[in-house]
């Protein structure tokens, strides 16, 4: 499957990543080349195979409903690169 | 001999029989760590302001007696940065400690302050990818550790750690300890706590132990084992003494060498080498037979689908909101925060993050998803019932941990698809969930480790131990340092 | 009269009738002590970001462990919903990216959701429509947003608490149905206590998703997404507003555009967001730190045990075992507590006829109850103490009616019993006929005028008489008695 430069630059919009147009070049043909690699996989017969997303044969971890100690605010808004009082500050967002 | 090239074993002893303090071993390597870490870089913010009081005191009372461990980037401390070696992550002092470090400080261990240098979020082979600087391999420094723990095998290696905790999720701890000469294990999935991992792959992440000998693994490995409340993919299967394993001899071990694993592309040297060692085996009084793991060939494939996948799931967090680097707009920007979010994002992290993040997305997005992710779900279904069969019959597998010893630094770095095919022996251990070693086993001409791997079932960390225990107590290798 | 369609609002005259069709997606919290992922506290009002820890606020390396009771009370639900509870259920993850998201990503259910397929039925217009429920699942909530002048600012204590979001077919036609299907909703979940479901509190949010279509036509019109209500007459209010609106644009030769629009009390409007709306693609996948659930029989068995008897079975009920009238019934089931409260005392009645009781909860206690700001289940008189007011006052007529609801009002403020504040302040009606009629002359002399109206053939005036006649009793002359002197004494 080809990727071309417009697939790759909405993925990083997707994925919220500021592409410089060297950068994207240079990705695109990367991302063309590993999926070429990949591609491989189309060779097996899956059809009847279950997919596997947890590895380990466990279920129904649970745990009971009750209280933990919280983070104080100020230690919650420690690494804060923006604060105000105590909420984390961010750009205005617009609705 | 110096205290800083002895095992944490050996210094255990001499604790015990008063020989010798926790506090002087930690100054042994500190002075260590002064003498040669400009040339080897195992460790990364050595100004950074840390916690004087991490040091330990004369004596601690506990299994590891105050002896320091070296914690890789990754694995969250507090009183120290944890920045996975990234600039997106920078300056970021986590609020909580990881579930192993509480671990080890229950067991009297204390944690060495300063972080081992590693590929950002552990995406890489070679350690070439941290935003720091290259780690050099103690035994050719003009040549890579491996990766992506390379600070934590290279510092074990040349004696700037007793021992260290590493994370796998397709080799980095095992192929790092390769190229070393050290003993790197990846534990079952879901052997060891991931709490206070910074996750790469979900699914396949392990933190393990890298040291200078098996007996060392074993004992670090109890320490940080266990079923973990925090992690609910952790499992309450009971932590087994595994010193127990060691010294038991092997006679009927049953051990199966996968013919996938002996073609075109492994290094003729290390095909030997290799060979030697299964010899080595075999005199050892285990059985050994061919075996196949048909599926071995997509491994790499599937690894890259799943892992990059579940990457850019967890690294959708890294947006400057609440923590690490913070790149604003404009204050004209009318998208504030989506402006935010890509300029941040797309300074912060380095190339092969971009790039593991952008194919991760790629393969879970709309009219893809089927194509790319579920296909490799089922692949990795496949991959672990060729593995399900042969412990069937069989006690472990034996392969070449890496197909070429350490590649010199820049040699791979600009062709990732390259890199990515280094870890072709060490992948489908993370995929089936199943422990893993590699523990020296030779060296090339060039005077470059050799790695031996071996795999056993599902929470059989006791078959691994007992067999690399044997074969190393056979051999020379673990006693070989290198020239710094 | 013409029969309009029911889809079409009230004051319409367009080219053609037109049919509503209309889906509601309501979420609410789980009122479970502990957030879903982690241990900290889900109350409400709290200082910001003083309830967070690093697993809700995903900070790096943290990991979900889901609480058992969001669990339980996930299937309470969907059993209440007559839903197909999933036996093999996960979780997935949906992302999108959002500073109110720490992890930008929400930790949700995509395909295999806790419950499946089931249905509500309303009453609208007393005839019942069943409502299909396409699926209820669980997810985390995400933090509140501020905006300021020149920022926006985050406080994640909400982040985690456990949401259900309960998403209908779309069998509603009429914004009169939507409130009805939101009103049990909300009355059937504070049955099983699993939630308060106050839209005020954020407890309870809720999404429509409305199109048009002419009347007799399959295919479905446009749909568009409403946001931002804060009420039940909100939803109903914004739905009607809509259905006008898009009515409006087509009967105009526009079309609807397929997006969402915010709700704004204020204008009463419904207002286009305006931003180029995106395809969202959420790259769902499934969860890797939270291994699936498989859902025993003997699961569902244990929780079905724990439903209690619901709003309308408890109507029923009443209505034939109490023979109260449907009203009646209904205003009694509409709140729990209430419902065990009266049901406790028309249980303990012992004649057949509960009316009196029914009329006695409903009437006067409601009154004193609204007039403290307190539920009927927070008054504090005993069933004992209730019931004989009632009697006094229906059966054995010692109190009029005004009388009973003066001791009922003291009754709750002293906790004395009725008898008791009868004697100590002396208010038995008086029927004795000799002491009455001395007050009935003396009434009659000083009301000349309306003695002449009632012989002019007034008969208001008799009734102004017996007022009188009250009045100088203190309310406790027997009403019927002094009728009758007075008709007499007039005639």
């Amino acid at each position: 499957m080809a990727i071309d430069k417009n697939s790759v630059e909405y993925v990083a919009h997707l994925a919220r990543i500021e592409l410089q147009s060297k950068e994207l070049e240079k990705l695109s043909s990367q991302l063309k080349d590993i999926l070429s690699f990949i591609d491989k996989l189309n060779r097996i017969d899956t059809a009847r195979i279950n997919p596997t997303s947890h590895i380990l044969p466990i279920s129904n971890v649970l745990r009971q409903d009750q209280s933990k100690d919280s983070l104080a605010a100020d230690k919650a808004l420690e690494n804060a690169p923006k604060k105000q009082g105590d909420f984390f500050s961010v750009p205005k967002v617009i609705e | 001999m110096e205290l800083h090239s002895q095992s944490g074993h050996q210094l255990l002893d001499l604790i015990k029989n008063k020989k010798t303090t926790a506090k002087e071993v930690w100054e042994s390597l500190e002075s260590r760590v002064r003498a040669i870490d400009t040339k080897v870089n195992a460790y990364v913010r050595k100004d950074e302001k840390r916690e004087p009081s991490l040091k330990p005191d004369s004596q601690q009372e506990g299994k590891l007696m105050g002896l320091a461990v070296t914690i890789k980037d990754n694995i969250c401390t507090t009183g120290m940065n944890t920045e996975c070696c990234s600039k997106i992550l920078k300056n970021f002092s986590p609020p909580y400690d990881a579930t192993v470090i509480n671990k080890l400080k229950t067991n009297a261990a204390s944690i060495f302050n300063l972080k081992a240098n590693m590929d950002e979020f552990a995406f890489g082979s070679s350690t070439e990818n941290s935003a720091f600087m290259a780690t050099r391999n103690p035994w050719d420094l003009d040549s890579v550790p491996g990766g992506s723990s390379g600070g934590s095998a290279a510092a074990v290696a040349a004696d700037e750690a007793i021992w260290a905790l590493g994370s796998d999720t397709g080799g980095s701890i095992r192929q790092p300890a390769a190229f070393c000469g050290v003993v790197g294990l990846k534990p079952t999935y879901g052997r060891v706590s991931r709490y206070g991992l910074i996750a790469f792959a979900s699914s396949l992440d392990q933190i393990g132990p890298l040291t200078k000998d098996v007996e060392d693994s074993a004992i670090l490995l109890e320490a940080i084992a266990g079923h973990d409340q925090y992690d609910s993919t952790s499992v309450d299967i009971a932590v087994p003494d595994y010193k127990k394993s060691l010294g038991s001899g092997i006679k009927s071990v049953k051990i199966g060498i996968p013919k996938e694993y002996f073609i075109e592309g492994l290094d003729p040297e290390i095909k030997k080498i290799v060979g030697e060692a299964i010899d080595q085996i075999k005199k050892l009084g285990a059985q050994v037979q061919e075996v196949s793991l048909a599926h071995t060939e997509y491994a790499v494939a599937v690894y890259y689908i799943i892992a990059t996948a579940e990457a850019s799931s967890n690294l959708a967090r890294f947006d400057g909101v609440q923590y690490g680097l913070r790149v604003e707009a404009g204050k004209d920007s009318s998208a504030g925060m989506i402006e935010m979010y890509k300029k941040t994002r797309g300074s912060g992290f380095g190339q092969e993050a971009k790039r593991r993040i952008l194919l991760g997305t790629f393969v879970l997005s709309h009219g893809y998803y089927d194509a790319y992710y579920l296909k490799a779900l089922k692949v990795r279904t496949l991959i672990k019932q060729d593995f399900d069969h042969v412990f069937k019959e069989l006690d472990c597998i034996i392969t070449p941990t890496s197909p070429s010893a350490a590649f010199k630094i820049g040699e791979k770095v600009e062709d990732p698809l390259k890199m990515y095919l280094s870890d072709i022996y060490t992948i489908s251990a993370n995929l089936a969930g199943i422990p893993a070693i590699s523990l020296p086993c030779g060296f090339t001409k060039k005077g470059m480790p050799v790695g031996l791997q071996i795999l056993a079932k599902p929470f059989d960390e006791e078959t691994i131990f007992k067999v690399a225990h044997a074969y190393e107590q056979a051999t020379p290798w673990h006693k070989r340092k290198p020239e710094l | 009269m013409n029969r309009r369609h029911p889809g079409i609002s009230e004051n319409q005259n367009y080219n053609m009738p037109y049919e509503a069709v209309i889906g509601l997606e309501v979420h609410i919290h789980l009122k479970t002590k502990t957030k879903a992922f982690c241990g900290c506290s889900t109350e409400f009002g709290s200082p910001p970001n003083s309830q967070t820890c690093p697993i809700c606020l995903g900070f790096p390396g943290s990991l979900p462990a889901l609480n058992s009771q969001a669990l339980d009370y996930a299937i309470k639900v969907g059993l209440a919903l007559n839903c197909k509870v999933q036996e093999y259920t996960k979780f997935d993850r949906k992302h999108y990216y959002y500073p109110d998201l720490p992890k930008n990503y929400q930790i949700s259910q995509y395909d295999l959701p806790i419950s499946r397929d089931g249905f509500l039925d309303i009453y609208p217009q007393g005839i019942k429509k069943m409502v299909r429920i396409k699926r209820a699942h669980l997810e985390e909530d995400a933090g509140k947003l501020m905006h300021k002048e020149q920022s926006s600012l985050v406080d994640f204590n909400r982040t985690g608490i456990p949401l259900l979001e309960i998403v209908s077919e779309p069998d509603i036609n009429t914004p009169t149905e939507a409130y009805e299907y939101l009103a049990s909703l909300k009355s059937i979940i504070e049955y099983l206590g699993v939630s308060d479901c106050d839209m005020e509190k954020g407890s309870l949010r809720c999404d429509v998703n409305i199109s048009i279509r002419p009347q007799g036509i399959e295919a479905l019109g446009t749909k568009v997404e409403l946001k931002n209500m804060n009420s039940f007459k909100g939803v109903k209010d914004a739905l009607t507003y809509e259905i006008g609106r898009q009515i409006e644009a087509l009967e105009s030769g526009g079309e609807i555009i397929q997006e969402t629009r915010l709700w704004d009390t204020v204008s009463a409007q419904s207002i286009s967001m305006r931003t180029k709306e995106e395809a969202k693609d959420y790259r769902y996948f499934p969860e890797p730190d939270l291994p699936p659930f498989i859902i025993s029989q003997k699961k569902i068995e244990e929780i079905k045990k724990t439903i209690p008897e619901l709003p309308r079975e408890k109507m029923r009920r009443f209505i034939e075992e109490y023979g109260l009238s449907e009203y009646d019934a209904a205003i009694l089931v509409s709140n729990k507590n209430n419902a065990d409260y009266a049901q406790e005392r028309l249980k303990a009645w012992p004649d057949k006829n509960k009316k009196p009781v029914a009329n006695w909860l409903i009437g006067p206690l409601t009154a004193l109850a609204s007039s403290n700001s307190i539920a009927i289940s927070e008054v504090k008189i005993t069933k004992e103490d209730f019931l004989e007011l009632v009697d006094l006052v229906e059966n054995k007529q010692i109190v009029s009616n005004l009388v009973g609801k003066t001791i009922l009002v003291e009754m709750s403020s002293s906790g004395k019993s009725p008898s008791l504040i009868i004697r100590e302040k002396n208010l038995a009606q008086v029927s004795d006929v000799e002491s009455l009629e001395a007050d009935v002359d003396a009434a009659l002399k000083e009301n000349l005028k309306s003695v002449q109206a009632y012989k002019e053939g007034k008969n208001n005036a008799l009734m102004f008489l017996v007022g009188q006649v009250m009045k100088k009793t203190a309310g406790r002359a027997n009403p019927k008695v002094v009728q009758e002197i007075l008709k007499r004494r007039l005639a």
